[in-house]
């Protein structure tokens, strides 16, 4: 495929598209999640991947909300794809997770990608074929520090191969893409690396380990030997240090607090539900009242909390863009602001992964046997266990130190209303 | 103030490399300089010189060489010292 016939191709699939708004996308995510609830049991039980939920993404086209309309996608806001997150999270958590990590690989590609030729026509591909993308950022003997890689590009003849020994690659078997961190060259120190998109036909997968775990059980993260091959242009041309920091992180922390939200707006409604239903006909409420009130008042917070992150990292996108229009140099950025926008990340993190939990206990408590139960409408054990892997998900307690760390640059933290 | 500030970042920069590798003019990022890492050499820059780097002087420029940030201390010695 020569370059010409690309631009037209992309050009093509821009106006063939039909634009979608996002109520629409809304929509077409509450029917995947109809979709994803039905088999969320089964997906728990046998720790198997949503074939079904994620099939049904792939026909409500899903997996291209977020790309810019020029390239063929319907170009949804971070906030919408935030919202989509949460709705699908109310069917399924793991269908809803296996949806958010597949966007902030998505991004990474969105946001420096779009110069080179390669990637430009891998992201038609992905609208045409609504791929899924996975990531393998951690490797074995580098801890879970996503900051360094062992393996490296060997670039000869303008081709490389790699290997690496991942410790989870969430649902790579089931991945058409995988987006692959290694140190730039077999020189670089550990912290010098790039990201490379590996297409299925590029890569093989040899299951090292197994995934059976509390929560999240249809994520199927595994372990991993991954061996991939390719070309140059594969590789992202930002230091990987820049893309996490710009596009995968703000991205991950803010999706992953919508399904976590999600997740337990879920259990909440079932435990309002139950309430309803034991307050009907009764002259007194029933002594779980306050802990509703409470878990109610607390969901709301979790809304607002995310909905400011949301906005400040779409103005940090915004004033990235106007930077890029004016020519100005990224090395004139205040760090102030990138320092302050990463505390706030891991902050988001800290508060919506502990008060999801909380909510989902109290829930527990609300609706007593019935939600201890594993087969009444108002179960919420499957819930509280996939909501365990929040804290962990980049351990709370790395990220409590990364935060007093960032806040050592900041003379005053708190902000104000 | 280049002994100082070597010093600085031998304690606080975390490089990938040793900073008596890297000459006045090396790209410190290049070397493995992280954000985090950054915090703690703005930190001991103030202890040691006594000056507050002001939020529009923190930037990637200022972190990026010995160079950078020998200019920039000189420059807030000068213009603190004259407040």
């Amino acid at each position: 495929m020569n370059a010409p016939a690309q631009e037209l191709e992309v050009a093509e699939l821009a106006q063939s598209a039909i634009l979608r708004s996002e109520s629409e996308l809304i929509e077409a995510a509450k029917r995947v999640a109809a979709v994803a609830a039905q088999y969320a049991d089964a997906v728990d039980r046998e720790a198997r991947f949503p074939a079904e939920a994620v099939a049904a993404m792939r026909k409500e086209r899903l997996f291209s909300a977020m790309i810019p309309t020029e390239y063929g996608g319907d170009g949804l806001s971070l906030t919408g794809v935030a919202r989509l997150c949460e709705a699908l999270a109310q069917g399924c958590a793991s269908s809803a997770m296996i949806y958010a990590m597949h966007q902030s690989q998505v991004v990474c590609i969105v946001d420096h990608g779009v110069n080179v030729p390669w990637q430009r026509a891998f992201l038609a591909r992905m609208v045409s074929e609504q791929l899924l993308l996975a990531s393998a950022t951690s490797e074995e003997n580098i801890g879970g520090n996503m900051r360094t890689s062992a393996c490296a590009v060997d670039l000869v003849d303008n081709a490389f191969r790699i290997e690496k020994l991942a410790p989870t690659i969430s649902y790579g078997k089931y991945s058409d893409a995988i987006l692959v961190t290694a140190r730039r060259h077999p020189d670089a120190p550990p912290s010098d690396q790039v990201l490379i998109v590996a297409p299925r036909e590029t890569f093989t997968l040899e299951q090292r380990g197994t995934w059976d775990t509390l929560g999240m059980r249809g994520t199927c993260s595994e372990g991993h030997r991954l061996v991939a091959s390719g070309i140059a242009e594969q590789i992202l041309p930002t230091p990987f240090s820049k893309i996490a920091d710009e596009s995968m992180l703000p991205v991950s922390h803010t999706l992953w607090s919508s399904v976590w939200c999600g997740i337990a707006s879920d259990a909440a409604n079932r435990g309002h539900q139950f309430f309803r239903n034991q307050a009907r006909g009764k002259p007194a409420l029933p002594p779980s009242a306050a802990r509703l009130s409470q878990v109610l008042t607390l969901i709301k917070m979790m809304q607002a909390r995310l909905r400011e992150s949301l906005a400040n990292v779409e103005a940090a996108q915004a004033e990235r863009a106007a930077r890029k229009a004016n020519q100005s140099n990224d090395d004139d950025a205040p760090l102030a602001a990138s320092i302050g926008i990463n505390a706030d990340l891991n902050m988001l993190k800290l508060a919506i992964s502990q008060s999801a939990l909380h909510v989902v206990q109290e829930t527990l408590m609300i609706c007593g046997m019935a939600g201890y139960k594993n087969d009444t409408p108002f179960s919420v054990g499957r819930h509280l266990r996939d909501l365990h892997s929040a804290p962990l998900m980049i351990s709370n307690d790395r990220i409590e130190l990364n935060t007093a760390n960032l806040l050592l640059a900041q003379r005053a933290a708190t902000g104000t209303i | 103030m280049k002994t100082e500030l070597r010093r600085i970042l031998a304690e606080s920069a975390r490089l990938d490399v040793p900073i008596d590798t890297l000459a006045d003019g090396d790209d410190l990022y290049a070397a493995g300089l992280s954000s985090l890492a950054t915090v703690h050499v703005m930190l001991a820059i103030e202890d040691e010189f006594g000056i507050e780097i002001p939020d529009h002087m923190l930037t990637r420029r200022l972190f990026s060489s010995v160079d950078s940030l020998a200019s920039a201390v000189d420059e807030l010695r000068r213009s603190q010292a004259a407040a």
